[in-house]
């Protein structure tokens, strides 16, 4: 089993999705006079017309999905290694891990619930 | 303060503790006699002949070879019979056992956790052909570059200074710590080693590589000058390519068998017989 070496390589491989979806997220808000394809109707990118429009968007509600899940398993798999060195007894290791588990999923599953939604809702509008 | 502005006299703070007495940590202040050249463990010598026999501490080649001696002096962990006490500069010297291990005594850890964690990771070389391991026919081939990789991991001395500035350690003691992954990663590059795949059963796991944050006090206090810190994230590199089926697999080394026909020339003497 091995398991550690397994984690810390998503560790390292969510950090870069974060880092390439965060990227995307900062050019479309900051950037929006040179990326101006993802804002169609013009004006600043928090303008409710755009909003609406990237909502509508598939690929838009993909990344939010990817995105919530590499800053969870990343977040929390950090938190992990925080709260493991504080030196806690082996039983309390694993309830510690199994609840961020299930905290990381609870949280995985209304995220992605509420994307999806935002994406159904904006396309019967 | 250089060596000619040391005054004659150094004061010696030193950590004392005898738990089997179970006594409390209390400092005691020593009188040495300073001489141009003196080392702090010639310092704890002359206090030990002079003042106190009782003080403890471990030392046995005075020459930084062996790794007896890493105490905590001045703040920071060093080898006794390696750090003058002109280089330190100060006329009150400091000295207190290493941290993040048990103490036995006065100024002498006990090194078992460490030590532990470095037998965990079959700090040796592993190879399938056990009879040539056993009786060799010949020498296990290895050029200089692929010596260069791993030798500065072999100056390592063993003396826990690193584990005592590593701060993981001093909250983790599942982590085994610069000295036992820095050797584990020293065998896993040797080229003569085929031992990758049964230390990574320990290194993948909760005791491997995962917990360091490369602070790279290790690196700083190593008195042999390896860079433990430098081992790790080679290591982690290498488990986190074998995730990905990415790690460069180097073939093991093949044997040089001893080359036949050759007569010994005239005058020179057979090498003797093996003693092992």
């Amino acid at each position: 089993m091995i398991r550690d070496q397994k984690l810390w390589t998503w560790h390292l491989a969510a950090g870069m999705l974060i880092l390439l979806l965060l990227g995307l997220h900062m050019a479309i808000m900051h950037l929006d006079s040179l990326v101006g394809i993802f804002n169609p109707a013009g004006g600043h990118a928090i303008d409710w017309e755009n909003v609406a429009a990237r909502s509508q968007s598939l690929f838009f509600m993909v990344t939010y999905v990817l995105m919530l899940g590499a800053a969870l398993f990343h977040g929390l798999y950090g938190l992990r290694n925080i709260l493991f060195e504080l030196g806690p007894p082996s039983p309390l290791r694993q309830s510690l891990g199994w609840a961020l588990i299930l905290v990381g999923l609870g949280l995985f599953v209304f995220g992605t619930w509420a994307a999806w939604a935002s994406y159904q809702n904006t396309l019967s509008v | 303060m250089s060596e000619n502005k040391l005054p004659e006299t150094i004061i010696f703070r030193i950590r004392r503790l005898a738990p089997r007495r179970a006594e409390k940590p209390s400092w005691g202040e020593y009188s040495v006699t300073y001489e141009p050249g003196m080392t702090v463990l010639d310092g704890l010598w002359q206090i030990k002949e002079r003042v106190d026999s009782t003080l403890a501490w471990r030392a046995s080649c005075r020459m930084g070879v062996c790794g007896s001696c890493g105490m905590f002096i001045n703040g920071r962990p060093r080898l006794g019979c390696n750090t003058q006490i002109s280089e330190l500069g100060t006329a009150v010297v400091t000295v207190a056992p290493l941290p993040n291990f048990p103490i036995i005594r006065d100024l002498v850890p006990d090194l078992r956790p460490m030590f532990d964690h470095h037998t965990a990771l079959s700090p040796y070389i592993i190879r399938d052909d056990v009879d040539e391991m056993e009786r060799p026919t010949g020498e296990f081939y290895q050029s200089a570059a692929e010596m260069e990789r791993y030798l500065q991991f072999s100056y390592c001395i063993k003396c826990a200074c690193c584990v005592a500035a590593c701060p993981t350690c001093a909250t983790d003691s599942e982590y085994p710590g610069p000295m036992a992954l820095t050797q584990a990663h020293r065998y896993n590059t040797d080229t003569r080693d085929d031992g990758f795949e049964h230390r990574q059963e320990v290194l993948a796991n909760e005791a491997g590589p995962w917990r360091c944050h490369f602070a790279g006090e290790c690196s700083r206090v190593c008195p042999k000058g390896v860079d433990p810190g430098k081992a790790i994230q080679l290591m982690r590199r290498e488990l986190v390519a074998d995730s990905f089926g990415l790690r460069h697999k180097t073939p093991v080394a093949e044997i040089n068998v001893k080359p036949d026909g050759i007569e010994r020339r005239p005058g020179i003497p057979a090498a003797p017989e093996p003693t092992l």
